[in-house]
């Protein structure tokens, strides 16, 4: 097999990543080798962003064009960061300022930016496989940074990032996804990404934001958050949009918040000093209460949105070196 | 003109289950209209002969069987010709093999009007080069509110009724339409989908959906329709042609109402009988289709139905769309696949891998249709319009959209390696298409 050819990433992880794929559009583009490499290159940066002098050279004259179709503060100002931080000349674009609110195609915008020779797109769009779309119509490395409700990599990564610091390791940790999972990239990448670090994964929802077939997905499903927290390590909460709770699939905030939403007694059903995990941005005292979320003890979302721009130094590194053009 | 003698041909026709070497003489005489056969069979059989003045056609290794009958084709003609028109779909129709189509109402403007059907026909005879029959709209402008003049247009020439894809949600609407059809003894056409269940949905519902984050369509969205819809059907006494099943679950209850005698009949398109939702893949938008593609043993269950005659036709399904309509993110993209060209080759795959007869499988695409119609041709028979299609059965290819005739070029079987060329096709006698 073309992996065992493949010179093996150093687990010093001193330089890029060798990667098989050129794009990151899904977890599965990675194997678990590839994988913790990009976990161990991360936390070689850690230090880095968290240093007075926040800057290398590494992608001096790479170009990086953030393409978001739907909004983000922190996944896209992370991303910029991330590039900027290495010295990478980064173009932000958004929906809202460009053609594509006038007509234009995602492919002619493709076209349109391909022409402008960048080295990495990274594309938030509504549409599940819009990244795959786009991915196949240019000629530069395609970061998916959440399509639709398909995947979101990045995010999964730095998750079990911030799992790892934290706790030492993924291998052997029960981690209980919780909420929406229905319509969650997050919860799709991390559903891969955690169970090829051999973590336990269990999802926990109500059946309606359960998607058909999850049963099949390898991982335990419960519809009793209670049930489906004990005994566990990492408890991730989901966002859940609110127009989602009125009535279309769940009947009111109240009762979701009542029954889905993470609490100190409903965490007591975890591991003693469990922790606490939500991608944001959080609807607080919806799916999860303030307590919660703000207690330093428990809660890793500060360590969270910290871990993003170190991981997303480890993945523009490794798809820039990939590309022609760099030695 | 001179008639046709085709000789040494494997004659392949599925009403007599005739297979066997020999001969066919036909009369030379294109349809001058829709109601003009053209020319016809005048001798059939391994004993066949041809006469002194006869053009004698070598078939040798080739098969000839009935041209196929579609009865669901979508074009874009009136309203919009730059997806398809009669003239790009007859091309596609002959190259492939089909002599009879079935055009769908669901046009700009619909047909829900006698001029309209009037219209269809006049302009589909002088531009197809196939016979191009009109279905009607079931009801008003397609909307599901009021029945359109069911009477008329039958006499009109509209040889079925159909609401296009739009499944008429209104019970009593759909009650009183099969019950005042059945006056007419016409054919209603109702594609069951549960607007509700099926809402938002770009693909099957089930495992794979969930992986790739895309709306499903339940299997339930069908077969909730499907059994509504015989119920009525028994209720009114009405003929009805469920169109386009996609699950195997809507079999059953198919099973049960044609047991207790229900006037009801199913199609299935050659896309659902030789494909599944895998073919989706990397979300190839060329596999989105309506209904959806479903799981293996969805396709597998649908195939057994064509053989044992449970499904009474299959269909083409044509329905052409624009680049820039299936360019697009999976969930923004365009329903539909041209298939005029791949329908016989998409049937004969069944029988080639082992899957099905070869004779049932055509039985689905001429004879059951042209006898749901109450139509002549569809059979090699002394006295039927001579619509003909010359095969070479096995002949591999590998299929390239980029040769479809039609206007739009987007098909589910894209790259992959088919069997079964048409050689030469005949309408009334007349060439329509011609290997080059």
């Amino acid at each position: 097999m073309a992996k065992a050819a493949r010179p093996p990433n150093s687990a010093a992880a001193t330089g890029p990543i060798r990667l098989r794929s050129r794009h990151l559009l899904s977890i599965a583009d990675l194997d678990r080798l590839e994988a913790e490499a990009l976990l161990d290159r991360a936390e070689t940066f850690v230090p880095f962003v968290e240093a007075r002098m926040k800057k290398s050279d590494t992608l001096r004259g790479r170009t990086l064009i953030n393409l978001f179709f739907e909004n983000s503060t922190r996944t896209q100002s992370s991303f910029e960061l991330a590039g900027k931080r290495m010295s990478a000349d980064v173009v932000n674009m958004s929906v809202k300022s460009s053609s594509v609110s006038k007509g234009e195609t995602l492919i002619d915008t493709a076209a349109t930016l391909n022409a402008m020779n960048p080295d990495i797109l990274v594309i938030r769009h509504a549409s599940s496989g819009a990244a795959q779309l786009l991915a196949r119509k240019v000629d530069c490395a395609v970061i998916n940074a959440g399509d639709g409700s398909h995947e979101h990599p990045t995010q999964a990564l730095l998750d079990a990032l911030a799992i790892r610091r934290r706790l030492g390791g993924v291998e052997g940790v029960t981690v209980a996804i919780c909420g929406d999972i229905l319509h969650s990239r997050v919860a799709r990448s991390n559903v891969i990404l955690l169970s090829m670090l051999g973590a336990r994964v269990r999802l926990v929802g109500p059946p309606t934001l359960l998607p058909a077939g999850v049963d099949r997905w390898g991982v335990e499903v419960f519809t009793d958050m209670r049930e489906g927290l004990t005994g566990c390590d990492v408890v991730m909460m989901l966002r859940l949009q609110l127009e989602r709770m009125q009535g279309a699939f769940t009947p009111s905030p109240r009762e979701y918040f009542w029954f889905y939403g993470l609490d100190a007694e409903k965490l007591a059903h975890a591991k003693p000093g469990a922790l606490v995990m939500h991608p944001g941005p959080m609807n607080r005292g919806v799916e999860i209460d303030s307590s919660v979320a703000d207690d330093p003890a428990v809660s890793l979302i500060e360590t969270q949105v910290g871990m993003g721009v170190a991981l997303r130094m480890a993945v523009l590194e490794s798809l820039a070196a990939r590309e022609p053009g760099n030695s | 003109m001179r008639p046709l003698f085709i000789a040494n041909a494997r004659l392949l026709d599925p009403a007599t289950r005739l297979d066997a070497t020999g001969g066919v003489l036909v009369e030379r005489a294109a349809p001058r209209g829709p109601d003009d056969p053209g020319g016809h069979i005048l001798a059939i059989g391994p004993g066949a002969t041809a006469p002194a003045d006869a053009e004698v056609f070598d078939a040798a290794g080739l098969a000839v069987l009935p041209g196929l009958v579609d009865l669901r084709v979508v074009t874009g003609e009136p309203g919009a010709e730059h997806k398809e028109t009669f003239k790009s779909a007859g091309r596609a129709a002959a190259a492939g093999g089909v002599t009879t189509l079935v055009v769908m109402p669901n046009t700009q403007p619909v047909i829900d009007d006698v001029s309209l059907v009037d219209l269809v026909m006049r302009r589909a005879t002088a531009r197809g080069h196939v016979r191009i029959l009109p279905a009607a709209a079931l009801t008003k402008g397609l909307a599901g509110t009021a029945m359109s003049e069911i009477g008329l247009l039958a006499e009109a020439g509209a040889v079925l009724f159909s609401n296009g894809d739009a499944p008429i949600t209104d019970s009593r609407l759909l009650r009183r339409a099969l019950a005042y059809a059945s006056t007419f003894d016409a054919l209603v056409a109702h594609r069951p989908e549960d607007p509700w269940l099926a809402a938002g949905g770009c693909m099957n519902e089930g495992e794979f959906a969930g992986r790739l984050g895309l709306p499903g369509i339940p299997a339930a969205a069908e077969s909730i329709m499907v059994e509504r819809d015989l119920t009525l059907a028994e209720l009114t006494r009405g003929r009805l042609l469920l169109d386009m099943l996609s699950a195997a679950r809507s079999l059953e209850p198919l099973a049960r109402a044609k047991a207790r005698g229900v006037r009801a009949h199913a199609s299935v398109s050659v896309h659902h009988l030789t494909l599944n939702e895998l073919e989706i893949g990397d979300y190839r938008t060329f596999a989105k289709l309506a209904p959806p593609l479903r799981s293996e043993e969805d396709r597998r269950a649908l195939v057994e139905a064509v053989a044992s005659g449970l499904i009474d036709v299959v269909v083409s399904g044509h329905d052409p769309r624009p680049a820039e309509d299936k360019r697009l993110p999976f969930d923004e993209a365009a329903f539909g696949a041209a298939a005029l060209e791949t329908l016989l080759p998409g049937v004969l795959s069944l029988a080639h891998s082992g899957e099905a007869e070869l004779l049932d499988m055509l039985a689905a695409v001429t004879v059951r249709p042209a006898d749901l119609l109450g139509l002549p041709q569809g059979r090699l028979a002394i006295g039927a319009p001579a619509d003909i299609a010359i095969v070479d059965l096995g002949a591999p290819f590998r299929f390239d959209v980029a040769a479809l005739r039609s206007k739009s070029r987007n098909s589910p079987f894209d790259g992959k390696l088919l069997q079964g060329r048409v050689v030469r096709t005949l309408v009334g006698g007349e060439t329509a298409f011609e290997t080059a």
